[in-house]
């Protein structure tokens, strides 16, 4: 039996990784692709405390989370889509529109 | 019979409604017969209430009718009422019954206008308020008619609103009239205060039971006779009525003689307990009314304006009338009021006629001989000057006599040969009128001669109506030395003008102050013949002679350059100075301080947005960062 911590230095590491990756890359794509490691690592962070408190609680919102980001991924990949079309590029640099 | 009365003014109001809702969807032909109609049942109405009213007789107490409780505060409360007496009687006869041969003369008159519903519109929702003024049992109601005429008279001032001067006019007859309604209200609330209630009765009973301080009716007294003198344009608020002459002839005849400007005499009859009361007051009116009645005698001398010099002569008529009211011959002073109605509200139609006819042309000095061109015209106008003239048996003879011989037995000698002179002016300046107008040769193109056409029937028929009434109104106010059947205008009145010192000149007396009329009247008639007819150069010789008296006259003795200066410059550069230092500098200085202030925390705030999304999620991380540190914390 793994101890639950283990789980939660995982979950803690996961979304430590995904907010670097999202800080340190440009392109949309992967900061998108960090952003669903963040969400997993939470997910995994619920998991586990759903496991250790023997509640349901976590594991339904596990559920709700993996809706959110299939949600999120379809719409985000079509705006990602519209916008390569528009400028021809994915860098995040380049997108400054609503500079006040 | 007489319960019916209170439906006369509803009909022209209703008529009044539909035509302003409905007026563009009427051919013109329905729009005439819907105003004269409506204004010829009120007069049936009117009629019908005042045979009921003779049938009583006598001692019969006025016919009260409420409508709604309108007003309600604690212990006061204002009714909605009407009340019908001899007074109103005559006033709403007059008013419904010249209203509707005006109304008729308009068809005609106003025939080529564009905006016919508009006009008949006004003229019936004047005659509504008219009635309410005429018919309202307290000071409060009395109002609101007073200053829907107001209204109405601005509305139809300034008909033709195309043109700037009547535009100005109507703007000047408001305005005018805006002192004198702040000064009748104070009056109203005068008496509110006082009596408690604006029912006309109970101030009577309160005035005769001395529950009136003195010094209190005097105020209140002037204050009301302050609104008079703006509605009847007496001095000092004289000067708006001239300019009331931009709007179209019927107006001019209907308005501006014949009701609304002699509403300030009927408000002082209605309200004569309390003018008997205070004698001052009453004095002030008299002078007013003598001062008022010679000053604008003069000013009618020398205009060139047919409609001016008319307007002149109605302002010196009500002078008359006020001067009546003021030595307290309240009866005299109606008696000139319903004469007046008939004869003045007849000039007015009958040079209506010859502006018709002249396409428009008001300046006398370009008529002349054209009795031979309008002869259904000229007879009328001829009868109204000698009533207005005062000659004998016409009815501007009895009526002004009957005044004038009131002022001498009332001792004031200074009024009573005021009036005397005003007589002499007031023949000379109307038969001047009718020696230019109708007398000498055409003084312009004879091309123009040819294409002079007599009015239609449906204008002149009423012209010979009202040449009847203003022969005819004369002989049911006949003077006590005229055989018994003498005065029937003043008995019928007696009812409501109980309190007041009935002094009769002597017959000797009487009879010598009638032939000093009769002589006043053909000195002015003689005077104005000799200077128009016989020797057309003698008046331009008189101007040569004597410029500076003629251009003071023909000036209206700068009273109009007087209130230019002193009132309108005066407020004018006040607005001007208000404007450039509080409107523009401090109200829009705190206003344009207010947004350049959004404006530039805007600009610096909106530094923030760069648009790029790394920014804002650092500045969440950040955020999180720190309320989770304050959370363990």
């Amino acid at each position: 039996m793994i101890p639950g911590s283990y789980f939660l230095v995982l979950s803690f590491v996961l979304f430590a990784l995904g907010v670097a990756a999202f800080f340190i890359k440009r392109d949309l794509i992967t900061m998108f692709m960090a952003v669903e490691v963040m969400l997993n690592s939470a997910n995994l962070a619920f998991l586990t405390f759903a496991k250790s408190s023997s509640a349901l609680d976590g594991q339904v919102i596990v559920f709700f989370v993996i809706t959110v980001a299939a949600a999120e991924a379809a719409v985000g990949l079509a705006i990602v889509l519209v916008v390569f079309r528009q400028k021809k590029s994915i860098r995040c640099d380049d997108l400054d529109l609503m500079k006040g | 019979m007489t319960e019916v009365f209170w439906v006369a003014p509803f009909i022209p109001g209703l008529s009044a409604l539909v035509l302003f809702l409905f007026g563009r969807l009427f051919s013109r032909k329905w729009i005439a017969a819907q105003a004269c109609l409506s204004v010829l049942a009120s007069f049936s109405i009117s009629l019908l209430a005042f045979l009921g009213l003779l049938a009583a007789g006598k001692g019969a107490a006025p016919v009260v009718r409420g409508l709604f409780s309108w007003i309600v505060s604690g212990s006061f409360e204002a009714r909605a009422a009407f009340s019908f007496d001899p007074l109103a009687a005559i006033m709403s006869l007059v008013v419904t019954g010249v209203g509707f041969l005006i109304h008729l003369y308009s068809v005609g008159y106003m025939s080529e206008d564009r905006s016919l519903a508009r006009f008949f519109g006004f003229l019936n929702l004047f005659t509504f308020f008219m009635l309410v003024l005429v018919l309202a049992s307290n000071v409060i109601l009395m109002f609101v008619g007073w200053e829907g005429v107001g209204l109405c008279s601005y509305l139809l001032i300034g008909f033709w609103f195309e043109k700037p001067s009547a535009a100005a006019a109507s703007k000047k007859a408001f305005l005018v009239n805006r002192i004198g309604d702040a000064a009748f209200l104070f009056g109203t609330f005068l008496v509110l205060a006082t009596v408690g209630s604006g029912e006309f009765r109970e101030l009577a009973a309160s005035v005769t039971g001395g529950g009136f301080p003195a010094g209190i009716a005097t105020l209140a007294a002037v204050l009301f006779f302050i609104g008079a003198t703006a509605k009847s344009a007496q001095v000092p608020l004289h000067v708006w009525l001239p300019d009331a002459m931009e709007g179209p002839t019927p107006v001019s005849a209907l308005i501006h003689a014949a009701t609304m400007v002699t509403a300030g005499v009927y408000m002082i009859c209605r309200m004569s307990p309390l003018f008997a009361f205070s004698e001052t007051a009453s004095l002030v009116v008299a002078l007013t009314g003598a001062v008022t009645a010679v000053f604008a005698a003069t000013m009618a001398l020398t205009e060139n304006d047919i409609k001016r010099v008319l307007a002149y002569s109605t302002i010196s008529q009500i002078g008359y009338m006020f001067i009546g009211c003021g030595v307290g011959a309240y009866s005299a002073g109606m008696f000139h009021l319903f004469a007046h109605a008939f004869f003045k509200s007849l000039l007015f139609l009958a040079a209506g006629s010859v502006i018709h006819a002249l396409a428009g042309e008001q300046d006398l000095r370009k008529m002349g001989g054209l009795r031979r061109r309008l002869p259904r015209t000229f007879p009328p106008f001829l009868v109204g000057a000698a009533a207005i003239a005062g000659l004998p048996f016409f009815s501007g003879f009895f009526s002004k006599d009957a005044i004038l011989s009131q002022a001498f037995a009332q001792h004031l000698y200074i009024v009573w040969i005021i009036g005397l002179a005003t007589a002499v002016l007031t023949a000379f300046y109307v038969f001047r009128l009718v020696f230019l107008v109708f007398y000498g040769r055409y003084r312009m193109h004879l091309e123009t001669w040819s294409r002079i056409r007599e009015s239609p029937l449906i204008m002149t028929v009423p012209l010979a109506v009202l040449a009847f009434f203003a022969v005819a109104a004369g002989y049911i106010g006949l003077p006590a030395v005229l055989g018994a059947k003498a005065n029937l205008f003043g008995r019928f009145l007696s009812p409501v003008f109980t309190n007041v010192p009935g002094s009769v000149p002597g017959p000797g007396t009487e009879w010598i102050l009638m032939l000093l009329s009769v002589g006043a009247a053909f000195m002015g008639v003689a005077a104005a013949y000799i200077l128009y007819v016989k020797n057309p150069l003698a008046p331009l010789v008189l101007i040569s002679k004597l410029p500076v008296l003629y251009s003071v006259v023909n000036r209206k003795y700068y009273v109009d350059e007087a209130y230019e200066a002193v009132f309108v410059r005066p407020l004018v550069r006040g607005g001007e100075i208000i404007l450039e230092h509080f409107d523009r500098r401090i109200l829009d200085g705190v206003l344009n301080g207010a947004t350049a202030a959004t404006g530039v925390t805007g600009n610096r705030v909106g530094l923030l947005q760069t648009g790029l999304i790394k920014e804002y999620a650092l500045a969440f991380l950040i955020g999180a960062v720190l309320f989770i540190g304050f959370l363990l914390i």
